[in-house]
């Protein structure tokens, strides 16, 4: 393919690749070349760990042998239709910032190459990108599986490559559809929503019918379950295409691979020559929504932190995409509730469950929280130049996020302290600290960001976010200890997290050259 | 009540990053004055505002607000100073109603009197049939008014605006200017960072230059031209001589 030839299809390509790979290694150095070397250290080092815990998770299982009888074709299939919809969700955010995000596309629009073309290289690079991730992720399990059980099942990354063809192909079919559906200035947040859901949605849904079906929070044993696996299809069903295929069944790889790559080539045919004049109709729209509100209430009577508080909620509240992506945390909340209200007043061993579930997520709400209101702050110069102390600006933050968690967490400490209430006191305590040190960790590593930048908040500060993972976990840890009876052990990891956090501390970043 | 004789007094005042951006900067600028800071791009103009604004600590040197020690005490400065960056510090799912009634809250401003005077401000800008609509989409010219609102909400007694009038059309930069005017005529001390020398030949009434961190030239305009030795002459080709006469010494 001849990349020099100017606005072929592989001049695109060459462009695009250019583009994609500068824009991940910037993300992963942010911005210094002089850690490039670094990154490459770091990503071999996480793909050394990643390998290792594939190696005790599947090696054992592939020496044992794994025949492909219903219970593992049905597992097989559940868990990629659940990678599955992760990849769609990626792929959906990918096509949404295609449609929207002016970048270049002036410049190219405005120039007389064919914009099909280019958009036709987007949705193949969309697709890509989606297998990158999920080859990130599945490419240590499939290494392992190869190894111990045979180079057949390599063929798992011809499945991988089929899933993200699909993925990109739904996913501009969907997306192109809402937008038709209900025009550009709603799709663009409806979009982001249905993505942010679509990834959640199934693993939710998998856990939901395992409580209600075995008790348990497991989705595995939802997938394995008796009831579950009677329920699927024979062996003969094109059903299991994809798991034979993984398993190395290469007639099913053949068909699973070539019908994802014509369904692909379907969607890049039909709406790469539309994409063009979608993107002209989303530039063209304003999204600046009228408040139609009858009466406009006067100004509240309002302290200085009291007001920043508002604001914060506020600014919150009127942000939908910002709100499903924070509360993300919240819907994973749903399997817990429904063990809650399924066991209430039963099994206290299964509600012990809760404790830990509730500490963990208290405490990744809470940090992304934080960041929307200390680095995602969009005036700070505002902020700083009005007569409050810095101090103070900081506690009505906190504030704003604590009295957030507590409000969302209150319904499931109210009804535990009715069952069991030395369980609700071990969660009440484990989401206070859980909370409060994901929010220090915040304050400590602030970086001014846009709020947009939510979903990219990781990669500024890998400390901070490993950080904050590992103090939630933790404390998470220490709660469902305690809850447990067993207040001895609890010290260990009670212990050991203050002292994490002392050694972020002494990490952070120097504080900036703020009056 | 009579201005006070001195709205802000800068002594020595330093700031290095890599180099040094302010160095050893004094300034005087009177009450009730309207105040030009000239100077070429990086000569230090936003980083001594930003100090005087309490956004930015200095490495050495004062800063006095109205007799208030800015850096001793900094909250009482920022009480009675307001700050417009030439980039417009407002929330894009806030409609200009509720911005107002925010940075009133930051001020700690009583509820009433201040929503009496955001309802003058919205009008007097022309903001009326947007003030009710979040200003995600709005253009530069009216975030920057909704920005200049905020600054005007509090009644600050210095106003301190760094190119305020950058990629406004001119129906928008003469609100600006004509609030300002309006601004100084009650009182009020406003400094002003301007490339668009013509609005401070005409607005300010007296100019300072500044040049590597220093103050090269100030006065009025007619002082300036004869510090110049150009009598007649623009303020453009003042203070061109004035820089090139700057770096030829240097």
């Amino acid at each position: 393919m001849n990349t020099s030839q100017p606005a072929s299809l592989a001049w695109f390509a060459r462009h695009e690749i250019s583009l994609v790979w500068r824009d991940w290694l910037s993300m992963m150095t942010a911005g210094k070349r002089s850690r490039e070397p670094l990154v490459a250290v770091a990503v071999l080092v996480f793909a050394a760990l990643i390998h290792l815990l594939a190696y005790f998770l599947v090696a054992p299982l592939a020496r044992a042998g794994i025949v492909p009888d219903k219970g593992t074709l049905a597992l097989v299939t559940g868990s990629a239709f659940l990678s599955w919809t992760l990849m769609l969700s990626q792929a959906m955010e990918s096509v949404t910032r295609a449609f929207y995000a002016r970048a270049d596309l002036d410049l190219i629009l405005s120039s007389p190459a064919s914009a099909r073309r280019l958009f036709a290289i987007r949705i193949g690079a969309i697709a890509l990108s989606t297998l990158l991730l999920a080859m990130l992720l599945a490419g240590p399990f499939i290494n392992a599986l190869a190894l111990y059980g045979g180079l057949r099942w390599l063929a798992a990354y011809g499945v991988l490559s089929a899933m993200a063809a699909v993925s990109a192909a739904f996913a501009v079919a969907l997306t192109v559809g809402l937008f038709r559906a209900l025009g550009p200035r709603r799709t663009r947040l409806i979009a982001q929503i249905v993505a942010a859901v679509v990834g959640a949605a199934f693993v939710i849904g998998v856990q939901a019918a395992a409580i209600l079906s075995t008790g348990s929070i497991s989705r595995l044993s939802a997938l394995r379950s008796e009831a579950f696996v009677s329920r699927m299809p024979e062996l003969a069903s094109l059903l299991w295409s994809p798991a034979r295929a993984a398993m190395g069944d290469m007639t099913a790889l053949a068909v699973v691979l070539g019908g994802s790559l014509i369904l692909l080539g379907l969607a890049i045919t039909v709406f790469a020559p539309r994409f063009g004049e979608h993107v002209i109709a989303a530039s063209s729209v304003s999204f600046s929504p009228k408040e139609a509100r009858r009466r406009v209430p006067g100004f509240r009577a309002a302290s200085t932190k009291r007001a920043l508080r508002r604001k914060e909620w506020m600014l919150l509240r009127r942000d939908p995409w910002l709100v499903s992506q924070s509360l993300m945390q919240v819907l994973y909340l749903l399997p817990p509730a429904l063990l809650l209200w399924r066991n209430y007043g039963e099994d206290i061993g299964t509600l012990m469950i809760l404790v830990p579930v509730l500490v963990m997520a208290s405490g990744q709400l809470a940090g992304g929280l934080a960041w929307l209101a200390v680095s995602g702050e969009d005036a700070p110069d505002l902020v700083a130049s009005a007569p409050i102390s810095a101090r103070a600006i900081i506690q009505a933050k906190i504030e704003a996020v604590l009295i957030t968690i507590a409000v969302i967490v209150a319904p499931f400490l109210i009804a535990l302290a009715f069952a069991v209430p030395r369980l609700a006191l071990a969660a009440g305590l484990g989401i206070a600290v859980s909370a409060a040190s994901a929010t220090l960790i915040q304050i400590w590593f602030r970086a001014q960001a846009k709020r947009s930048n939510f979903r990219r908040r990781q990669i500024s500060s890998r400390v901070a976010t490993l950080a904050e993972a590992l103090s939630s976990i933790l404390w998470a840890g220490t709660a469902a200890v305690a809850a447990a009876g067993l207040l001895w052990l609890a010290i260990a990891p009670a212990v050991l997290t203050p002292a994490l956090l002392a050694v972020t501390w002494m990490i952070r970043p120097r504080p900036a050259d703020t009056a | 009540m009579s201005p006070p004789s001195v709205a802000l007094e800068i002594k020595g005042l330093k700031k290095s990053f890599d180099r040094p951006a302010v160095d050893g900067l004094d300034l005087t600028i009177r009450g009730g004055e309207f105040y030009a800071l000239l100077g070429p791009n990086g000569a230090g103009k936003t980083t001594t505002l930003r100090m005087v604004a309490g956004l930015l600590r200095p490495d050495d040197g004062s800063i006095s607000v109205f007799g208030i020690d800015a850096l001793q005490d900094p909250i009482e400065a920022k009480r009675v100073t307001a700050w417009v960056s030439d980039e417009p510090m407002i929330y894009d799912k806030l409609t200009p109603y509720e911005y107002l009634e925010f940075v009133a809250g930051l001020w700690s401003i009583d509820a009433a009197s201040a929503e009496q005077r955001a309802r003058e401000l919205i009008a007097w800008l022309g903001l009326d049939p947007h003030a009710h609509e979040r200003c995600q989409g709005f253009s530069k010219g009216m975030r920057q008014k909704v920005a200049l609102a905020g600054a005007l909400v509090h009644e600050p007694r210095l106003i301190i605006l760094d190119e305020p009038l950058t990629g406004l059309d001119a129906g928008s930069a003469r609100q600006v200017k004509d609030v300002l005017v309006q601004r100084v005529r009650g009182g009020v001390t406003v400094i002003m960072t301007t490339h668009i020398l013509e609005v401070a030949e005409r607005m300010a009434e007296r100019i300072g230059v500044i040049d590597k961190g220093r103050l090269i030239a100030q006065g009025t305009l007619d002082e300036l031209r004869r510090q110049a030795g150009k009598d007649g002459s623009s303020l453009e080709d003042i203070f061109l001589d004035l820089v090139a006469e700057q770096s030829d010494a240097a």
